[in-house]
């Protein structure tokens, strides 16, 4: 069992409480999940050509710092003066003047030992082992604001509770994945991709789906498109969140094992696996809520 | 009348109220609001009591009602009076899977859609669902009656023995060994009567039937030497 939510802005005097909105209903999902919790958050973009990236200290001990100084002077030094750095404990969220592919190169290359969560021009993720309301409170995320976001909370079943194998998990520039199921074909689909080319961190089923949509999305793909040879290619029980850049898609596995709801108004488009996290938001009571059909790929954008 | 606000009260105080009632108490009334998506609200009751619910519900909702009348002016999560025993589930907007699954008896009115797995398994609930159901309704239903006066999903009735089906709409597809069968003046009849009951407003005479081919759960001689 694992919780999903996700949140997206309708009315822009509101997107300044987006954090303040989606804490409470991930919070909800705690029973669900409440051995890890990630957020993925879209918000402040970065210039055109310019590259923003999160990185995870996973290999921490207790007690102990990663020295974001000395990164921030490494990068400053390879990007030149204006790169930047923000902290969040063992997260940070980078700017850097470059294209998203050259900072990854970078990354893989100097620091290994980081783990890179999300790039592109607007996503930050956040996540870790403990209970929701912790994990929110470690990041701040609920004074973040933005357009939209989505949250997790993990019980695990296939693989380690650890800070890597937290989601959401991401599948390329701007996009990310939640998900709450269990594939079968996993090691099989691990396998097939990882010939292609496609590198993974832990024996996780759902970094193989995110590494599944990735390999596709660089195939040509649209994001629809890689959801509809998902449904094909990926054998098991799903329902999947993913959050890209102007919004997020919900698709449920075609046998619908796993919940989910939606719920609309003129100010919001929420997801849940269940309605008592959306009950959290203003207007839920008089909200449209429906239950979003199996096999059926649902996409909210900004238009 | 009595009032929870479950705001300020939980769901165990209430259940916990409502269970102090035994079979012989009568008449009740119970008012519930704020249910906000709370899970197993009301499930349990053995009284004729009347509850009614203002809100959206999660799962179980009702769950193995005995006797009592239980209303929510929502929408319902997961298992909304799984294994009804007797009493009346009204539910003004939609539920989610296997509403009425494994109902011995009584009936269940979804005036919305149900999705997934509506009457799974039924065995002697009658579900009058005012809107579509989604996949695989009434698998493996033994006994009832399951009335639809919109859409079915695919597969309906799949290993269905010996309840019947009635849809208004189209079905997507049958299951195994279920099959249209005639809708004589009798069923129109017990239908008219069932509609009644649970205050839908459709015409009998649109509705066509299904129910048990009986081929897969009667022994064939033929198959003998399979065995």
């Amino acid at each position: 069992m694992c919780g999903i939510v996700g949140l997206f802005i309708k009315r822009p005097a509101l997107e300044a409480r987006l954090g303040a909105l989606l804490a409470p209903m991930l919070v909800e999902m705690s029973e669900r999940g409440p051995d890890s919790a990630g957020i993925a958050i879209y918000r402040d973009p970065v210039a055109e050509g310019n590259t923003k990236l999160t990185v995870l200290a996973t290999q921490l001990a207790a007690g102990e710092s990663y020295d974001w100084r000395a990164l921030t002077a490494a990068l400053r030094a390879a990007f030149g003066g204006i790169a930047a750095l923000a902290e969040y404990d063992n997260h940070a969220v980078i700017r850097l003047p470059a294209p998203a592919a050259d900072c990854v190169a970078w990354f893989n290359r100097e620091h290994p030992e980081l783990l890179l969560t999300s790039s592109g021009g607007v996503i930050e993720t956040f996540k870790d082992v403990g209970l929701p309301a912790a994990v929110l409170a470690r990041y701040g995320i609920a004074g973040m604001g933005g357009s939209h976001a989505l949250g997790h909370t993990r019980m695990a079943t296939e693989s380690a509770v650890t800070i890597a194998g937290s989601h959401p998990f991401s599948t390329g520039d701007d996009l990310c994945l939640v998900h709450n199921g269990s594939l079968s074909n996993h090691n099989d689909l691990r396998r097939s991709l990882q010939r292609r080319g496609v590198q993974f961190r832990t024996e996780n089923d759902s970094e193989v789906a995110a590494g599944y949509l990735g390999w596709r999305l660089r195939e040509g793909d649209s994001l629809k498109q890689a959801l509809e040879h998902g449904i094909r290619d990926m054998d098991g029980f799903y329902t999947f969140a993913v959050g890209s850049r102007d919004g997020f898609a919900v698709l449920r596995d075609p046998i619908g094992c796993k919940p989910a709801v939606m719920a609309e108004t003129d100010d919001w488009v929420a997801m849940s696996s269940e309605f008592r996290a959306i009950a959290t938001l203003p207007g839920a009571d008089d909200a449209r809520i429906w239950e979003p059909e199996p096999g059926v790929i649902y996409n909210w954008e900004r238009g | 009348m009595r009032e929870f606000d479950l705001r300020e009260q939980t769901v165990r105080d209430l259940n916990a109220q409502l269970h102090s009632h035994h079979g012989s108490d009568a008449g009740d009334q119970y008012r519930v609001s704020h249910p906000n998506g709370a899970h197993a609200v009301a499930a349990g009751i053995d009284a004729p009591l009347k509850v009614d619910i203002d809100g959206h519900v999660g799962y179980y909702c009702a769950g193995m009602n005995k006797h009592a009348s239980v209303r929510i002016s929502g929408t319902a999560g997961s298992g909304l009076a799984e294994n009804i025993m007797s009493g009346t589930v009204h539910l003004r907007g939609n539920a989610s899977q296997y509403a009425a699954a494994s109902g011995h008896g009584g009936l269940v009115v979804i005036e919305g859609d149900a999705s997934a797995r509506c009457g799974i398994s039924m065995k002697g609930v009658d579900i009058v669902v005012g809107g579509s159901v989604g996949h695989m309704a009434a698998f493996m239903a033994q006994a009832g009656n399951l009335v639809i006066c919109g859409d079915a999903g695919h597969h309906l009735g799949d290993s269905i023995y010996e309840a019947r089906l009635f849809v208004r709409g189209s079905v997507a597809s049958l299951g195994a060994d279920c099959v249209e069968k005639e809708m004589t003046d009798q069923h129109r009849e017990m239908l008219r009567k069932l509609l009644e009951r649970a205050g839908i407003d459709a015409d009998p005479d649109e509705f066509r039937r299904y129910g048990s081919a009986r081929n897969l759960y009667h022994f064939n001689i033929d198959h003998a030497d399979a065995y």
